[in-house]
């Protein structure tokens, strides 16, 4: 089992085909969050997200933050979260910024991974549509992620699930946040440095590490019901 | 109300604000030594990497007075209210929410209370009949025990009740336990505590199974049928080969605990509620004159 460090968004499908189920990896450079109500808003809604998503690195996480400079978090006060942002000018002219993408700033809180299994009708969609790369969160996919993830170039990185406190220190900044009004269930962009350590769960030729757990715990448990 | 009445839901308030934060950054130092041993005995690649990040999760938790896991679940506390304690239950249900509410906006933590259908977003983990509390009465004592357990969504949603059959026996119990955490594979962060819940009703054995997981880690039932259901399951469950996060390995939970009640003659309720390995409880002890203690084991007691 190899050890890799790998930089996102990535443009050389070469940096996914050489990651082999059961490796280690390491991330830097940018990578995206989301959840189940970014992703219905996305596919179930058509809503198209307004970050660039080719060659990303997704992570499932609905973050604990708060704004550069208060104490209060998002996600803490309900009435906080109807906040939208600020309408663009009609009179200037100039090309206004996509107002889907938030002018506050903010800073973790603590920051952690849900679990995918929820997620998991969204893989083919992502690869197809937006060519994402990398998916990440806890606890696996099943089995239905493993062809969209062979057909598209794309893997499943399996994180610590629970080990939120040091997830937060790698990642450095939040440097955007769109969708605000889903808080904390945004789209986000982080700036992370030696995100992991990752296991490469599902390999984009078709290995799982899961079906492979499943498949000899079902053997396992046979055995075992004899015994009883 | 007199003045020693408010004082003490004042104090109550206080304690439950402690709690909830308190349960959320510092767990507790049997589950400190399981995760270690667990670390040292596993062998699976993935898995022993799996373990040594989450003990040092721990400890960069400690030393950044972070939360350990961001899932600051829903506030569960169980009270165990003395026969003369001077507040009443009503009160003492109010203090709790109003101590929810503030380590929720004071600290802050993550709000995750919705309404079940509207999915909208209901207060500051609180909301219609959350915090959820439960209560024990206690007679000849003028003591609280208040005992936190909030728990992330990952783990509880890995919850399964079967009402099996008598003449499925201890064998039914078993097999039901072990798909159950078969089935589970990765998703409830393992490893951690299982918490089963024999005997009673349907809902009692569920309430029975969350008991369970609250336990000091490795403790065992003072029934000696439950004790010995309790370790024969506890090697079983770690025969699955599940591992550490479902990526396969030797310690697929770190303990097995069961609380068990009689039951009716046609009735063998199983009920399995998952703890993730971030197996956050605290427990603080009100006096009648509103001093508080905090004590992670106050009230904990041996089930009969």
């Amino acid at each position: 089992m190899a050890t890799h460090e790998v930089t996102f968004p990535i443009a050389d499908e070469q940096e996914i085909l050489k990651l082999r189920a059961g490796d280690e990896v390491v991330v830097q450079g940018h990578i995206i969050g989301l959840r189940d109500r970014t992703q219905i808003r996305i596919f179930d809604e058509g809503q198209e997200p307004p970050m660039d998503l080719r060659g990303a690195f997704l992570l499932h996480t609905a973050p604990g933050v708060k704004k550069v400079g208060q104490g209060a978090a998002r996600g803490a006060d309900p009435q906080e979260q109807r906040a939208s942002p600020a309408a663009p000018s009609e009179m200037t002219g100039r090309p206004v910024p996509d107002p889907a993408i938030s002018t506050t700033k903010y800073e973790p809180v603590c920051i952690g991974t849900t679990t995918s299994a929820r997620m998991v009708r969204f893989t083919e969609p992502l690869g197809a549509q937006y060519g994402v790369r990398a998916i990440c969160g806890k606890g696996g996919f099943p089995d239905e992620a493993i062809e969209p993830m062979r057909k598209h170039g794309m893997v499943y990185f399996a994180i610590v699930g629970g080990a939120a406190a040091l997830e937060t220190t790698q990642i450095e900044e939040i440097e955007e946040v769109a969708w605000e009004e889903l808080m904390p269930e945004c789209l986000w962009k982080f700036r992370v440095k030696d995100f992991g350590p990752l296991t490469v769960g599902i390999d984009a030729h078709g290995n799982s590490l899961y079906h492979d757990v499943q498949t000899a715990a079902h053997k396992k448990l046979e055995e075992l019901y004899a015994k009883l | 109300m007199s003045i020693v009445a408010t004082d003490l839901q004042q104090a109550v308030e206080n304690a439950a604000a402690y709690l909830y934060v308190w349960a959320l950054k510092d767990i507790p130092q049997d589950l400190r030594d399981a995760l270690v041993a667990a670390k040292d005995r596993e062998t699976s690649i993935p898995g022993k990497r799996v373990l040594e990040t989450i003990v040092k999760n721990v400890a960069v938790a400690d030393e950044r007075e972070n939360l350990v896991c961001q899932d600051t679940g829903i506030a569960v506390y169980t009270c165990r209210v003395g026969e003369h304690f001077p507040l009443h239950p009503t009160r003492i249900y109010e203090a709790l929410k109003a101590g929810t509410e503030r380590a929720t906006l004071e600290h802050p933590l993550r709000s995750n209370a919705v309404h079940t259908l509207t999915r909208e977003n209901t207060g500051p983990n609180t909301g219609y009949r959350l915090p959820i509390v439960h209560w024990e009465f206690i007679p000849e004592w003028d003591g609280l025990d208040v005992k936190c357990v909030p728990k992330g969504s990952g783990s509880e949603n890995m919850s399964f009740l079967k009402m099996c059959i008598p003449a499925d026996g201890v064998k039914g119990i078993k097999q039901f336990v072990l798909e159950s955490i078969v089935e589970s594979g990765g998703k409830p962060c393992p490893p951690g505590i299982v918490g089963i819940g024999i005997g009673g009703s349907a809902d009692y054995a569920m309430y029975l199974a969350k008991e369970a997981i609250a336990r000091p880690i490795g403790t065992r039932n003072s029934d000696p049928h439950v004790a010995k259901l309790e370790e024969e399951l506890y090697e079983l469950l770690n025969e699955t080969g599940i591992g550490p996060m479902g990526l396969g390995g030797d310690v697929t939970v770190l303990n097995c605990h069961i609380e068990h009640a009689d039951t009716h003659m046609t009735l063998n309720p199983v009920a399995v509620n998952y703890q993730c390995w971030a197996a956050r409880r605290a427990t603080a002890h009100v006096a009648a004159d509103g001093s508080i203690d905090y004590d992670r084991e106050a009230g904990w007691q041996p089930t009969k």
